[in-house]
């Protein structure tokens, strides 16, 4: 039996989510193909991964924008809100659950509510990765995508050379994040239920 | 009339009587010709026509007199010339002293010219430059068609070693680029050689990514000839089928932009951890430009993170069983 049960994750939410999920895993399998082709042995041909993460790229970039809209237009917003205030103690409060805490079998420090969807880790992540990450790669994304309307240099060094090396960094950085948020994706009741939740809207705990 | 110096004052002479390129005062003959050739006046005999738009021609007997336009093609551009390779010649080392001969008659305008193996082939002087080799790659290319001499893609009167002696390189790729493109993107210079349809150089690359940028940054023959080590530019211009269509001949570690556009730079003038560092001089080409460090650093981080993900789920299970 579910004790509580709240629908935190309108169908927009969800839509945008496995959008983004989608072209990011395509965008970070065509990424490792470019960067590391090879002659006889690339994982997916060059000229096909070029036309893959293009295209996933504007897909994901239209999906960013869709989401900040729907940040600023609805409620959802407010998750992503004020998430300096006493942010070091909460990290620290957060980090011990995760690492200690949870194999004690202690109650999440900051349960779910209507008004609190991320914990605090959670938010600074999210926070970070979506209002700094994704611009950073999606500026430089556009300056590798039309590299004949860029200046020749930044900071003087080849704007290519710091376009591409930000693009690679924060990919990598954001690659990183992913394979994190999966893995505490598992940290709900059960191994699937907050992949549940990112189904059907509701997010369920139980006691 | 025997004496041959004699004889070329007198059709001098009469050549100066009924030429008249343009009057003295707009003639402008720069210091920096004579620095670097000692035929510069002998020379002008010639550049008074070929060295200028327009030109006149004068009936001496009804001293009727017409402007011409100089034929493009049999003009020449004595700034390009006094700083080009052939700069310190003059015009008669190669060319016929009748043309000293006003009209020209066809018998010396279809003269045979000498081509680069006539002067630099087989030679001690040159045989760094491997003109032997040059040959018979030119031999092997699809460009060993009737009437096709050097000097189709190489001007004698303006080339320039631009590609040895680059500072810039973009500025030496468009200069070779332009070789190609002055037949290949004029139907009417390419019809004089080939009964070919006309190749149209932007559609017939439209599967290139970024087309703009590759044609700015790489030269057309990196694609359209065979490597060969031995010789600095290679000659044997390859058929279409032949060409690079594979991205990772470029786009990978092994670029072969490190065997044709970057074999002049020797020394790596700077490499910062990338791959092929010398590239980043000029360009940034995915796939060749991997940074080594941060590959390294990328594949630390990616595994200590998998080790921390999977020490957790071990305890977590660990916990679960227990309870």
């Amino acid at each position: 039996m579910a004790n509580t049960r709240i629908y935190l994750y309108p169908l927009w939410i969800r839509l945008w989510h496995v959008i983004n999920a989608l072209m990011f895993l395509l965008l970070i399998l065509t990424g490792i193909s470019l960067h590391y082709a090879s002659v006889d042995s690339s994982i997916i041909p060059f000229n096909l991964s070029v036309g893959i993460h293009n295209v996933c790229a504007i897909i994901l970039v239209i999906n960013y924008g869709i989401y900040v809209i729907g940040n600023i237009v609805t409620n959802n917003g407010m998750y992503y809100s004020k998430w300096r205030k006493n942010l070091w103690p909460k990290l620290w409060k957060q980090f011990q659950f995760y690492a200690f805490g949870i194999f004690k079998g202690e109650p999440h420090p900051f349960p779910v509510t209507k008004k609190q969807k991320f914990n605090p880790l959670q938010k600074v992540s999210y926070v970070l990765a979506m209002y700094l990450g994704m611009p950073l790669l999606i500026i430089s994304g556009i300056a590798m995508m039309f590299p004949e309307k860029i200046s020749n240099t930044v900071f003087k060094i080849s704007s290519l050379v710091f376009y591409d090396t930000l693009h690679l960094v924060i990919g990598f950085v954001l690659s990183v994040f992913l394979l994190i948020h999966l893995y505490t994706c598992t940290l709900g009741d059960k191994p699937g239920t907050l992949f549940k939740s990112m189904i059907n809207g509701y997010h369920e705990e139980h006691e | 009339m025997n004496n041959p110096t004699r004889f070329l004052f007198i059709l001098l002479l009469v050549f100066a009587s009924t030429v008249n390129a343009q009057s003295d005062d707009t003639l402008k003959l720069k210091p920096s010709y004579f620095e670097v050739n000692d035929y510069v006046e002998d020379n002008e005999a010639c550049l008074k026509c070929h060295g200028e738009s327009k030109f006149v021609i004068e009936d001496p007997n009804t001293g009727r007199s017409t402007h011409e336009l100089m034929y493009s093609e049999r003009a020449i551009d004595r700034d390009a010339f006094y700083t080009s390779v052939h700069k310190s010649f003059a015009c008669t080392d190669c060319h016929s002293y009748d043309f000293n001969t006003f009209p020209h008659s066809v018998e010396t305008r279809v003269e045979e010219q000498l081509v680069c193996m006539d002067c630099h082939g087989y030679d001690e002087t040159f045989a760094k430059y491997h003109f032997e080799d040059i040959e018979k790659e030119f031999e092997e290319s699809i460009h060993n068609i009737p009437e096709f001499t050097c000097w189709k893609c190489h001007d004698p009167h303006s080339y320039k070693a631009f590609m040895r002696n680059a500072d810039d390189l973009d500025e030496a790729i468009l200069y070779d680029n332009n070789m190609c493109l002055r037949c290949h993107a004029n139907f009417d210079r390419f019809s004089l050689l080939t009964d070919r349809k006309e190749i149209k150089v932007v559609e017939s690359h439209d599967w290139l990514p970024n087309q703009a940028a590759h044609f700015a940054r790489v030269r057309c023959i990196e694609c359209h000839t065979e490597i060969n080590d031995s010789i600095l530019i290679a000659h044997k211009i390859l058929p279409k089928s032949q060409a690079v269509q594979h991205c990772t001949e470029c786009h990978s570690q092994d670029s072969r932009l490190m065997h044709t556009l970057y074999k002049f730079q020797s020394e790596e003038a700077r490499k910062g951890g990338f791959a092929n560092g010398i590239i980043i001089n000029n360009a940034y080409v995915i796939g060749a430009n991997q940074n080594v460090w941060l590959n390294r650093l990328s594949l630390l981080v990616f595994a200590m993170t998998l080790l921390v993900i999977a020490f957790h789920a071990y305890l977590r299970i660990r916990k679960q069983k227990k309870s």
